[in-house]
């Protein structure tokens, strides 16, 4: 029989940086599988956006001067634009509903007898699907931006510009972070639908998704303190100058500190979750 | 050394009781009735390194949960277990590097993708050198007969051999300990028997701790000297294999050749007949009294051969648990 072998921190570090980076290439190519429904899925993306223009477009067609609540034509197509964007980092189809299915039938426990954490497994499993959108969606997306290429505000400064790259990697977190924490909660309730209904929704509100963030401030002025708003309008914002630039920096410590909130809940809810475990489904 | 050492080890489920209705659906919105299920009460035994023990019991006996405690799939209500040192339920990587949990369920490859793809993964995973990772899956897939389809996505393979990929997944990291739970179910006698031939050679080569559950008394009997019967949660038997049939079986079998070409009527008295094919004829006897039995039936008719058996573990084990009320 062997024994433990001990491993040095270096090695841990190379070992686990070799595990990431299969799962991200085996997710890859997993995720090219399916082809045609993939190209499908991910052209269809692009269709609220089309309906969104041509929504505004109807409500700025008799007065093409309107400002409406600060937005212009122009800065609501440039607004939806950036949106997309955002949310092309923030949205996490099928993440909560994979958890809880997998807890469900049991194949969670993949993740408990083998030797590797499943969150850090779902997260780069969920960057490998990421890539592979990016890759694709890429040309639709430079082809919208292009036609609508006049309602732009044109280049930020690169110190706008970085602000942005980060706030939108930490929307792809928070948004992992998130679906992920309602998955979790599959460990107490088995069947979280109802739930990822109410998160959706209240995503489609609150982050900026169905209208800019500062139209529902003015009533609900509490929509700054949630971390919605860092998955959709907040990047966006950044871009369209929206963001005072003195206050950028407190705002992106505030989304990095969401990030640490949502981690320590998603590890409490794995710690507690699994303890709950009846691993039922054979 | 033992490999595995449990202590009263016990786990209770909260089961949510639902009557039957609609309205008894409504009424659940509000007040639920719930009622504890022990799925494992006060098991206790040890397991000696190299040792492969058959875990044998009806459906809901309490066996797969016990595997799940000790892969540390749950967590126990009570006492304690250690397989190889570890607390199994703290899943520490130092434990879950050196064992493996095979159940009938896909489990570990990635359905949409080759098996090898999945074997890629668990090189890296439980960090298996190159050389060792080429050497192990050549001998694997050779003695599994699976060459062939390693390029194959996993969700085209049969069930057979979904489950040879899944034993090769368990096994490329060399574990000291097996957790085998119904490994041959739903099996074609073929890959049962690929499967059974291939453990046992592999079990002896390797000395690897083996446990295994299953329904096939075939399988038991092909690969395990040792059996823990559990039913209801607890232990009834731990012991050899051969012990069972002394220990529960109240009767023997007892084979006639009759020296006629018919078998007499009446023969009944001495037992259940179990198989008429004249001249030979099955009795199940009475433990008890079969010698009584065969001075008699050699008395009375005229006898050209007599053998008596054990009954098979089979029909011993399933009466022993319709005995049980499993």
């Amino acid at each position: 029989m062997t024994t433990s072998t001990s491993y040095s921190f270096k090695e841990n570090v190379v070992a686990s940086a070799r595990v990431k980076w299969l799962i991200l290439k085996t997710a890859m190519e997993e995720r090219l599988v399916y082809r045609g429904d993939f190209a499908f899925a991910t052209l269809v993306r692009f269709l609220p956006i089309v309906t969104q223009i041509f929504l505004w477009n109807a409500i700025f067609a008799d007065d093409t001067d309107l400002v409406l609540n600060g937005y212009s034509y122009a800065n609501m197509v440039a607004y939806y634009l950036l949106v997309m964007i955002a949310r092309a980092f923030s949205s996490m189809p099928g993440l909560a509903n994979g958890i809880a299915l997998s807890v469900r039938d049991g194949s969670v426990r993949k993740y408990l007898i083998q030797p590797v954490d499943m969150l850090d497994y779902l997260f780069w499993h969920r960057i490998a699907h990421k890539l592979v959108y990016y890759a694709v969606a890429i040309g639709p997306f430079c082809l919208v931006f292009w036609l609508c290429r006049d309602y732009l505000p044109g280049w930020p400064e690169p110190k706008v510009t970085i602000a942005c790259i980060c706030s939108l990697f930490m929307a792809f977190l928070i948004g992992f972070l998130i679906e992920s924490l309602i998955g979790l909660i599959s460990f107490w309730f088995l069947e979280v639908s109802s739930l990822i209904f109410v998160y959706m929704m209240m995503n489609y509100f609150l982050s900026g998704h169905m209208i800019p963030l500062e139209w529902i401030s003015e009533w609900i002025p509490w929509v700054n303190y949630l971390p919605f708003k860092y998955l959709a309008y907040f990047p966006a914002a950044i871009l369209l100058g929206r963001i005072p630039p003195d206050t950028l920096v407190v705002e992106l410590t505030i989304q990095a500190s969401w990030i640490v909130v949502l981690l320590a809940a998603n590890r409490m809810a794995f710690h507690y979750g699994v303890r709950r475990y009846g691993a039922f489904g054979g | 050394m033992p490999a595995i050492v449990v202590e009263n080890l016990g786990r209770t489920y909260q089961v949510y009781r639902k009557r039957e209705g609609l309205l008894a659906s409504l009424r659940g919105l509000f007040h639920r009735e719930y009622r504890e299920v022990q799925a494992v009460k006060d098991v206790s035994f040890t397991i000696e390194e190299g040792e492969m023990l058959a875990f044998l019991g009806p459906n809901g006996a309490g066996k797969t949960t016990t595997l799940k405690l000790l892969s540390g799939l749950i967590v126990p209500t009570s006492g304690t277990a250690t397989v190889l040192g570890h607390v199994p339920w703290k899943r520490e990587d130092a434990y879950r590097r050196r064992f493996s949990l095979v159940t009938g369920q896909k489990e570990q490859l990635w359905w949409d993708l080759p098996a090898q793809e999945s074997f890629r993964l668990h090189k890296e995973i439980y960090r298996i050198s190159t050389e060792d990772y080429h050497s192990r899956l050549t001998e694997l897939t050779e003695l599994l007969d699976v060459t062939e389809l390693m390029g194959q996505p996993v969700r085209e393979l049969s069930l057979g051999e979904r489950m040879r990929m899944e034993l090769i997944a368990a096994l490329l990291h060399r574990p000291d300990v097996l957790f085998l739970d119904e490994p041959t179910i739903g099996l074609d006698v073929i890959s049962q028997r690929k499967v059974q031939q291939f453990l046992r050679k592999y079990q002896k080569e390797q000395g690897i701790t083996v446990i295994l559950t299953s329904h096939y008394m075939k399988d038991v009997e092909a690969l395990c000297d040792r059996a823990i019967v559990i039913n209801k949660g607890a232990v009834i038997h731990d012991g050899a294999l051969a012990e069972i049939v002394d220990r529960f079986s109240q009767h023997k079998i007892v084979e006639l050749h009759f020296a006629s070409d018919s078998t007499p009527h009446g023969i009944d008295r001495y037992g259940v007949v179990l198989e008429d094919r004249p001249p030979m004829l099955r009795l199940q006897v009475e433990k008890q009294k079969v010698s009584a039995v065969l001075s008699q039936v050699l008395a009375e008719y005229s006898i050209e051969d007599i053998s008596v058996s054990e009954r098979p573990l089979e029909d011993v084990i399933a009466e022993l648990f319709s005995a049980e009320g499993g």
